[in-house]
C-alpha cells in the first residue's frame, strides 16, 4: 500500500501558470507560421512535411497524426486522426497515429492548461484544433502543387489523398511533402461543413490500432526493454500513512539476480536483473514500518463517520427556495442514506514506468502517462534536471479509468526516486503487481449521501435536500485552488449541485472528511456516486408520488436538459418501456448528464441466487456530432460493463487494523463475459459540437439496475456493492 | 538452469531460475512481449499461451516443467482459426485498450479449434477466465461467433 509524500515543490504554482500554458497553446496552434522540415521516421532521406504540431506528411505518402491524448482504449488515436483525415481529404489507409511526446507548450488541454487526458475531453478539445491542423496541411500541400503545376490553387481537387487538376495533373500528398514545407501556413483555413463530411460519422471506419492489438505487437510500458535495464518492485506498507522505520535486506540481496535494495519515499525498492528475481527479492525482504501516523480504522468506521456527518447540512453547493420550510410542510417526506465504498480502478496493465539516463545527461522516460505534464515535472524535480532535459514518451496503456493521472504523480515519483537511488546510470523499469494495484490506494473515495425529499398532496416533488460527505482528493493539492470552493470540492457534488429536475426548494451541501487513505478520480468521478444517489432517489420519490419513472422524469426535466430528455425518450422507446415483463424481471431507468454528454439507460434485471442479473441494457447517448459512431457504441458498452462490475461486486475494505483486505481479482472481482448483458446503443443525431464518451456511459448504469431491483424486490439497494445483499424477488 | 524451449516452432535456449514462470521467460529473456502480465495468479487470462496446443496460464507455469514442450504465443499463433479470429476482431474493432487481447484471442482460437460453431453460452463458458476491464465483451462475443461462421462457411 502506498501513502505517498506530497512533492515539496508545488507542481503548478498558481492558476495563472495554468492559464499561461493555455495561452502558449493558442499561439502554437492558431499561428503555425512556419512549416518545419522534419527528418521523420518515414522516408529514408527526404524530409517529412510537418505543417504544425499535429500532422506529419512523409514523402512515402504516410500521414502521421500526433495525438495529444493518451490512448488507453477510449479511442483518441482513431478519433483525432479522423478529424485530420477529414479536412485533408486523405485516404484512410495512409493515416497513422502516434502519441505526441510530452510538450505542454504544444499539446496542452486548452481547458486545463497542461497536457493531461481527463474529463472525457479529448474529442471536445480537439474538434476544431485537429480539423484546423488537417485543413492547414491540405492548404499547404495544394499550394505546393499549384506552384509545381503552374495552376491556381482553387482549381486543384483533393480526393482520397490524390491531388488533381483538370488539365491532367495528378499527384499524391507525399509527392508534395517537401515542397509544401516552404509554403506559408494559412491563418484561418476554411473547415468543412457537416454535409461535406466523409470520415466524420462513418459507421465503418476501421480503428487504427486494432491490428497491432490483435497480434501482440502493440507496445505498452511493460513491453519497453532498454539495454542493461533493471526491474524494480517496491515493498509498500500495509497501512495508509505508514512509513519505513527500518529494513533488513540481507535475504533479499542473497536472491540470485537481485542487484540492489533502496529505500524510497513510498517504501523499499528491490532492483534485479529480471522480473522474477525482483519479485523473489521483495518476498525475502523484511521491513519494519512506522505506523504512528497510519490509518488504523476499518472501513465501517470511516463510513460511519461520513454517515454521521451527512445528517447535518454541510458547506452549501447549491440552494434555492426554502427547503426546510418545504420539508416541514410536505405531505410526505422520504429519507435515504446511500453508501459508496472505496473502489480500485484495476486497469488490466498494472502501473509501470521505465526511466533511463540519456546521452546528454538528461533523462528519458516511458510511461502510460495520463497526467503527462505533472509526470514530466515530477521526473525533472526528482532527477534534478531541467524540464527540457526530460524526454517523456507517452505509451499505450492497458486501461486507466483515471488511475494513470494522479495529482501527486506518485508513480513517476517512485520510478524516478528508484532510478536516482540506484545511481542514475542503469535504466530502471518499475513494475507494480496486481496486489500493489489493489492495495495501493488512489481509490474512488468512500462517500455517503443523505437525502430528504418532500411531496405535496398531489405527489409533486417540492423539496430536495442532499448532503454529501466524503474525501476530497483535490484538497491539499495544487488543484485545490480551483476545485474546492467555499468548502465544497466541485468533484464531490458534480451531478448533485445541478440536477436535470426542477424542484423549487432544494439544498445541496458537502462535508469534506479527510483521512490517510489516498483517493482519486475514477471513471466519471463524482458522477459515480451522485448519479446513483440522485437517480435512485428521484425514482423513489416519483414512485411515492404515483408517477411513472420515465414520464415523471420527463415532466421534471428543465429546458437546459432537453437533450437529456431526448435520450430518455429514445432509451424508453428502444427498451419498450411499459411493456409486460416476463415473471421475475423488471426494467429500471436512469438519465445522467456528465462531461457535457447526455446518456439514458434502461436495464432489464432479474435476481439469481440473491444477486441482480442484468440481461440487457438499452442506452441512448447524445454526444453532439458522432465523429466515430462505432467508438461511441463501444464506449457505452464498455462503460456499462465497467460500471456493472463495480455496483455488483466491488469494494475495497480495510480491516480493524486499517489493512486492505483485498489483493487480486479473486477477491476484487471483475465482471466476466458470462455476466455481461446484451447492450443496444442508440446515438442521437446532433449538430452540436462533439463531447466525450469515455466516462458518460458509466453513471446511469448503477441506478438503472438499482431501480429495477427495487421494483422487483421492494428493497432499494442503497449500499454498494449490491452483492452485500441477499435479494429475494 | 539451462533449458531448451520450443517456442513458436523454434528451439530457444535460456538459462534461468527453473521456478521462473514461463511468462517472465517469454518477456524478459525472449522479448516475446505480446503475452501480458495481469494478475500473476491465473485469475485474468492475459498471459494465456498454448503448451502442446492447450491454453495455459503462463504466469503460474514454472519454466522447468516445459523442457521439450511446444509453446505457442500470440506472436506465433497462426492457422485457420487464428486467421478467422483476427479477421472477426477487425470486423468488430474488438480491442479497446488491447492489453488483454492476446489472451482473449488465444482462448478464442482454442475454442474454435474444438468447437467451430459455438453458442453464446459456449463462448461465455470458454472465455469466462479472460478478464477485460474495458469490458469489450459484447464485441468479443460477436467476433467469436463471426469467426466461427467464417470457418464453417
Amino acid at each position: 500500500m502506498a501513502p505517498y509524500d506530497k512533492p515539496e515543490t508545488p507542481i503548478i504554482a498558481s492558476r495563472r501558470d495554468f492559464l499561461a500554458g493555455a495561452a502558449g497553446l493558442v499561439i502554437a496552434v492558431s499561428l503555425p507560421v512556419r512549416a518545419r522540415a522534419h527528418k521523420g521516421g518515414h522516408g529514408p532521406s527526404r524530409a517529412a512535411f510537418a505543417p504544425n504540431a499535429f500532422v506529419r506528411v512523409a514523402p512515402d505518402n504516410i500521414i502521421t497524426v500526433l495525438i495529444k491524448n493518451i490512448e488507453f482504449g477510449q479511442g483518441p488515436w482513431t478519433g483525432l486522426a479522423t478529424l485530420v483525415a477529414e479536412e485533408m481529404d486523405a485516404d484512410w489507409g495512409q493515416i497513422r497515429a502516434e502519441h505526441a511526446p510530452s510538450n505542454p507548450a504544444l499539446y496542452s488541454d486548452p481547458m486545463l492548461g497542461m497536457q493531461l487526458t481527463g474529463g472525457s475531453a479529448s474529442m471536445a478539445t480537439s474538434y476544431d484544433l485537429m480539423r484546423k491542423a488537417g485543413a492547414t496541411a491540405r492548404a499547404m500541400l495544394v499550394a505546393a502543387a499549384a506552384k509545381a503545376w503552374g495552376v491556381p490553387a482553387g482549381e486543384i481537387a483533393v480526393d482520397k489523398g490524390v491531388l488533381s487538376h483538370p488539365a491532367g495533373h495528378q499527384g499524391s500528398f507525399g509527392d508534395f511533402a517537401e515542397a509544401a514545407a516552404d509554403e506559408t501556413a494559412p491563418e484561418d483555413p476554411p473547415l468543412k461543413t457537416a454535409d461535406q463530411f466523409t470520415f466524420i460519422g462513418d459507421e465503418k471506419l476501421p480503428k487504427l490500432d486494432t491490428a497491432e492489438k490483435s497480434n501482440g505487437a502493440a507496445e505498452f510500458t511493460l513491453d519497453v526493454y532498454r539495454g542493461g535495464m533493471l526491474t524494480a518492485v517496491v515493498a509498500h506498507p500495509n497501512r495508509f500513512g505508514a512509513t519505513v522505520a527500518s529494513f533488513d535486506d540481507s535475504a533479499a540481496r542473497a536472491v540470485p539476480g537481485v542487484v540492489d535494495v533502496k529505500q524510497v519515499s513510498a517504501g523499499v525498492a528491490v532492483l534485479a536483473e529480471n522480473t522474477y528475481a525482483a519479485l523473489k527479492g521483495r518476498k525475502a525482504l523484511s521491513v519494519e514500518w512506522d505506523e504512528s501516523a497510519a490509518e488504523s480504522r476499518d472501513t465501517e468506521t470511516i463510513l460511519s463517520e461520513c454517515e454521521a456527518a451527512a445528517q447535518a447540512r454541510g458547506a452549501i453547493a447549491h440552494e434555492a427556495g426554502d427547503v426546510d420550510d418545504a420539508l416541514a410542510n410536505a405531505e410526505t417526506v422520504l429519507e435515504a442514506d446511500f453508501l459508496f465504498p472505496y473502489l480500485a480502478h484495476a486497469p488490466m496493465e498494472p502501473l509501470d514506468a521505465v526511466i533511463e539516463r540519456s546521452a546528454d545527461g538528461g533523462v528519458e522516460a516511458w510511461i502510460g502517462s495520463q497526467g503527462t505534464t505533472l509526470d514530466h515535472q515530477m521526473i525533472a524535480n526528482v532527477c534534478g534536471v531541467d524540464l527540457a532535459q526530460v524526454k517523456l514518451h507517452v505509451m499505450l496503456a492497458g486501461g486507466s479509468f483515471g488511475r494513470r493521472a494522479q495529482m501527486t504523480s506518485h508513480l513517476a515519483q517512485e520510478a524516478a526516486e528508484i532510478f536516482m537511488a540506484a545511481g542514475g546510470d542503469r535504466a530502471v523499469k518499475l513494475m507494480w503487481t496486481r496486489e500493489d494495484d489493489i492495495r495501493g490506494g488512489y481509490y474512488r473515495p468512500v462517500t455517503v449521501h443523505h437525502l430528504r425529499g418532500g411531496l405535496d398532496a398531489d405527489g409533486e416533488i417540492i423539496a430536495w435536500e442532499q448532503t454529501v460527505a466524503g474525501q476530497s482528493f483535490a484538497a491539499g493539492t495544487p488543484f485545490e485552488a480551483f476545485m474546492v470552493r467555499n468548502g465544497v470540492d466541485i468533484m464531490m457534488v458534480e451531478g448533485a449541485s445541478e440536477t436535470p429536475y426542477a424542484v423549487a426548494n432544494n439544498a445541496v451541501s458537502a462535508h469534506i472528511i479527510q483521512n490517510p487513505v489516498s483517493t482519486l478520480w475514477w471513471r466519471s468521478v463524482g458522477h459515480t456516486h451522485t448519479g446513483y444517489a440522485v437517480e435512485c432517489f428521484i425514482d423513489e420519490l416519483l414512485e411515492a408520488g404515483g408517477k411513472d419513472p420515465v414520464a415523471g422524469r420527463l415532466a421534471l426535466m428543465t429546458d437546459d436538459y432537453a437533450r437529456l430528455a431526448g435520450t430518455l425518450e429514445k432509451a424508453a422507446e428502444i427498451a419498450g418501456w411499459g411493456r409486460d415483463m416476463p415473471e421475475g424481471r423488471a426494467l429500471g431507468v436512469a438519465s445522467v448528464k456528465s462531461f457535457n454528454s447526455y446518456v439514458s439507460q434502461v436495464a432489464e434485471v432479474s435476481i439469481e441466487g440473491g444477486v441482480p442479473r442484468v440481461h440487457k441494457v438499452w442506452c441512448a447517448v447524445d454526444c453532439g456530432v458522432a465523429v466515430n459512431p462505432e467508438i461511441i457504441r463501444a464506449q457505452m458498452e464498455g462503460g456499462i460493463g465497467y460500471a456493472l462490475s463495480a455496483i455488483l461486486f466491488n469494494e475495497i475494505t480495510l480491516d480493524e487494523t486499517g489493512a486492505v483486505e483485498q489483493s487480486n481479482f479473486h477477491d476484487y472481482r471483475s465482471l466476466r463475459i458470462s455476466e455481461m448483458p446484451e447492450v443496444e446503443v442508440a446515438i442521437i443525431a446532433s449538430d452540436e459540437a462533439p463531447t466525450g464518451v469515455g466516462e458518460p456511459g458509466v453513471p446511469p448504469l448503477g441506478p438503472a439496475v438499482a431501480n429495477a431491483v427495487r421494483r422487483l424486490t421492494g428493497a432499494a439497494p442503497r449500499r454498494l456493492p449490491m452483492i452485500r445483499n441477499d435479494f429475494q424477488a | 538452469m539451462a533449458l531448451t524451449l520450443k517456442i513458436n516452432g523454434k528451439d530457444r535456449n535460456v538459462d534461468v531460475d527453473g521456478e521462473t514462470p514461463l511468462l517472465w521467460v517469454l518477456r524478459d529473456d525472449l522479448r516475446l512481449t505480446g503475452t501480458k502480465f495481469g494478475c500473476g495468479v491465473a485469475q485474468c487470462g492475459a498471459c494465456t499461451v498454448y503448451v502442446n496446443g492447450q491454453p495455459r496460464r503462463s504466469c503460474v507455469t514454472p519454466v522447468e516443467t516445459l523442457e521439450g514442450a511446444e509453446v505457442t504465443t500470440i506472436e506465433g499463433l497462426e492457422g485457420r482459426e487464428a486467421d478467422a479470429v483476427r479477421a472477426a476482431w477487425a470486423e468488430y474493432d474488438t480491442p479497446q485498450c488491447g492489453y488483454c487481447q492476446s489472451g482473449q484471442i488465444m482462448t478464442a482460437a482454442a475454442l474454435l479449434q474444438r468447437n467451430p460453431n459455438p453458442t453464446d453460452e459456449d463462448i461465455d463458458n470458454a472465455l469466462a477466465g479472460n478478464i477485460c476491464r474495458c469490458a469489450t465483451y459484447v464485441r468479443i462475443r460477436k467476433a467469436v461467433k463471426a469467426a466461427g461462421e467464417r470457418l464453417e462457411g
